[in-house]
């Protein structure tokens, strides 16, 4: 094994070989954290345009020009489709998976280093195949991220033919990436880990990355079966979805949520990884109950596959089901409270530093804790016959899906970005950063809920013609919203700026800058080619802070006793 | 609560309110509970010079407690939650109360069109009344609906009567509501149909026993059934119009 890493290490290769063409697990996190980065400008510039034509509706938006119905509709489909397949996965599993789990269990590459590269040169074909949309007769997709047939199986119906194959064909793209990333970070976890690093000393946030594999590999077959079919049905006249020719349009939405409702979770996790371990450090405590945080979340995962007709309660199904997903639907919310409760409960006897990284992870629980407890009214059957698809949903689970892919992804961000670059980002910047994203964020969503609640459905491009929603309070709830947004993005930029400022005027980072006992923070920022000089043993957990009897507050994982 | 926000006008929208409030309370409390331990936690702990961490595992039985208590209160809260939506569930979807009329709900592209059986009680016969974007029933009558779709999955919601139910091609669902205010309510599809869905609305008018007799009346000869009733509902058929421009 350390020949191999010295012959590694002395391979000198070119800007594209290394840039480029590499299997090294740190360059392909770089390369899936800028193509998720740049997917993420593209999906805000999405959801501001839509926000301005629902804010000041039918007018002229500033970087983009009026917003028409066709072009509304796709505008939102491009949005959710973006920020979840485009953002939040390569993010929050491809870029922090990639990154951090041979430093985290003391490897020198993935299992499967070319199948790594392969993964990454799928991902971004999909992202480009997604982004070709734009350009072709019809225009991109515009049925919903959810792409319910037959309004999906039928240019006749949706008018965007092209779009719609080409939409679909980068969605099932982005899914073999994933597959294939999947089976490396679940290999690698179980296989290459440092000797003496037992299951129960594996830091979270990677065995959430690997239980968010497992869940994602198990549920997402039915799904690219189901593409498929709707691909034939598109553009060879088959008939699967369509009830004119026995098939049943219900069938795609069981597959749909049966992949759609785990992947929530397939985000989640690694995201309540992230924040474990920030927290941890930054109270300089154990994780309170690691074994239950992880039963927990195998909990979770499991019930993952059980719940998913709750998105389908009022979608024609028989009723009698919708008791049964209910029932399910409220069990999993023991599982994610009781996990949120051990987070909450590390703090205590802790001794909490409040830098950036540690608001960023307090931040995701107290907002996180909004998405978990609104999301009880729409898994309740009955009220979810008023709320289902009003905008009460969209606030819903925005509330889930910005603490995951936005607050935790920063968190992460800032505590790992002197491992990543060598160079610390500033605090002060880092601050302003939070709040200003923090704050909108809120002012965003909550009137969200309050139209919601009034009765503004999804997807409406002008509610002009409904005369209960026209009501000028609502208007004014939106326009605050739209307004919140601006602010939110703009406060964006303060984050560019630090992180590339500090790329090259950061204070120098070393080792490790945040006296944090997992094995990343043993080697030098940015780590080496081949990572670990000496490939490390392990002898504790990863949360060992405030032992008694030692001089240091932490014992990193690599040394004896 | 709900009722602050839009009007109800069907004798379900109460109980689903009143479901709603009961939610609202039981997460409402664990909310406030749980941000109140992360926020007194926070300032309670925060780094002092010489005060040492704890040394805490999670796996003491006295801190345990904290999380395994409140896990089966949580199951209780759950239990409790879940009566009260199966409840207000069984009562709307899946019972029906025996109706006093039964009207068909068309959707398709972007329109909503009602058909109304006629005084002889039987849709697909010359008498049948058809309507489009307008829907006009009586208060206080049990209406059944039969709603289908001529092309894509749209949804038929009444927000103002709590009611929502996707229509999808190639089969009839069945439904019911009872309004019981005086009034016109919005029909907005709910779900993804293209083009056009955020622009296809439709309104139900609740009239009284008579107003709704006298346009029964009004309509329900040959030869007037095929034509389009109300003025209004031009509106709406020119926007769509417009939009498939």
């Amino acid at each position: 094994m350390t020949t191999q890493v010295e012959s590694l290490a002395h391979a000198r290769p070119g800007f594209f070989q290394k840039y480029c063409w590499s299997t090294d697990h740190k360059i392909i996190a770089m390369q899936y954290l800028f193509t998720g980065m740049a997917m993420a400008a593209i999906g805000g510039y999405f959801a501001y345009v839509f926000r301005m034509q629902l804010g000041f509706p039918n007018q002229h938006v500033p970087g983009y020009g009026l917003v028409t119905p066709g072009k509304y509709n796709a505008l939102v489909t491009m949005h959710g489709s973006i920020m979840i397949f485009w953002v939040a996965m390569p993010i929050l599993i491809a870029a922090f998976g990639n990154f951090l789990i041979p430093l985290m269990v003391g490897c020198d590459d993935m299992a499967f280093p070319r199948i790594n590269r392969l993964s990454y040169q799928i991902f971004l074909l999909s992202a480009l195949m997604l982004l070709a949309s734009f350009l072709v007769k019809g225009g991109p997709f515009g049925g919903a991220w959810t792409a319910y047939p037959p309004l999906s199986a039928n240019g006749a119906y949706n008018l965007t033919p092209a779009g719609a194959t080409m939409w679909l064909i980068a969605v099932a793209l982005e899914f073999v990436a994933f597959l294939l990333g999947g089976i490396n970070f679940t290999v690698t976890t179980m296989n290459s880990r440092a000797p003496g690093m037992k299951m129960f000393d594996i830091p979270m946030l990677v065995w959430m990355i690997v239980l968010a594999s497992i869940i994602f590999m198990a549920s997402v077959g039915p799904l690219i079966a189901g593409a498929v079919m709707l691909l034939f049905d598109q553009t060879m006249a088959t008939g699967f979805y369509d009830p004119m020719r026995g098939g049943d349009p219900l069938l795609w939405q069981h597959l749909f949520w049966f992949f759609g409702h785990p992947e929530v979770y397939v985000v989640l996790l690694p995201a309540m990884g992230i924040v474990a371990e920030v927290l941890a450090v930054f109270a300089r405590k154990k994780l309170f109950g690691y074994k239950t945080v992880l039963y927990t979340a195998w909990a979770v995962g499991f019930l993952s596959f059980v719940v998913w007709a709750h998105h389908q309660f009022v979608a024609g199904i028989d009723p009698r089901m919708a008791n049964i997903f209910s029932i399910t639907t409220l069990l999993i919310s023991v599982p994610i409270a009781e996990m949120v409760f051990l987070y909450i409960a590390t703090l205590y006897g802790g001794s909490i530093h409040l830098d950036t990284p540690m608001l960023w992870a307090l931040g995701f629980i107290a907002e996180f804790l909004v998405g978990g407890v609104t999301g009880i009214f729409l898994g309740a059957s009955g009220t979810d016959i008023y709320l289902h698809d009003t905008y009460f949903v969209i606030a819903h689970f925005h509330y889930t899906f910005v603490p995951i892919a936005i607050i935790a992804v920063y968190a992460g961000l800032t505590f790992w970005y002197p491992k990543m670059f060598g160079r610390m980002l500033n605090e002060t910047l880092g601050k302003i950063h939070f709040w200003g994203t923090v704050i909108p964020f809120n002012v965003i969503f909550i009137p969200l809920f309050i139209t919601g609640t009034a009765g503004d459905q999804r997807r409406v491009y002008s509610y002009a013609q409904f005369a209960e929603q026209a009501r000028p309070e609502l208007q004014h709830l939106r326009t605050t919203s739209t307004i919140a947004l601006i602010v939110m993005l703009a406060f964006q930029f303060v984050f560019l700026f630090n992180f590339f400022w500090s790329l090259r005027h950061g204070k120098r980072a070393d080792a490790n800058p945040w006296r944090s006992a997992t094995l990343e923070w043993t080697i030098p920022s940015p780590p080496p080619h081949g990572n670990f000089a000496e490939l490390p043993t392990v002898y504790r957990g990863p949360y060992e802070y405030g032992l008694p009897g030692h001089a240091q507050d932490f014992l990193p994982q690599n040394v004896p006793d | 609560m709900l009722e602050r926000y839009l009007t109800a006008a069907s004798t379900y929208a109460h109980s689903i309110d009143h479901l709603f409030i009961l939610i609202a309370a039981l997460v409402g409390f664990w909310f406030l509970a749980a941000e109140g331990m992360l926020i007194g936690l926070t300032i309670k702990f925060r780094a002092k010079d010489g005060r040492p961490t704890q040394y805490i595992t999670g796996e003491e039985k006295h801190l345990k407690r904290w999380i395994s208590i409140p896990h089966f209160v949580i199951i209780l809260c759950d239990i409790v939650i879940l009566a009260g939506a199966i409840k207000v569930w069984y009562d709307i979807k899946q019972t029906e109360p025996p109706p006093d009329a039964t009207v068909r709900v068309i959707a398709q592209q972007w329109a909503w069109s009602f058909q109304l059986p006629g005084p002889d009680g039987v849709f697909d016969t010359a008498d049948d009344i058809r309507t489009v974007g307008d829907l006009h029933v009586a208060v206080n009558t049990t209406y059944h609906f039969e709603l289908q779709s001529r092309d894509v999955v749209h949804s038929f919601a009444v927000p103002a009567f709590r009611l929502k139910q996707d229509a999808l091609p190639g089969r009839t669902i069945t439904g019911w509501f009872r309004p019981n205010r005086l009034g016109t309510y919005d029909i907005q599809c709910t779900q993804m149909c293209g083009l056009g869905h955020g622009l296809m609305a439709g309104r139900i008018i609740v009239e009284t026993q008579q107003e709704h007799a006298a346009w029964l009346l009004r309509y329900a000869n040959p030869a007037s059934a095929e034509r389009k009733p109300e003025p209004e509902s031009a509106s709406t058929g020119s926007i769509v119009a417009e939009v498939r421009r």
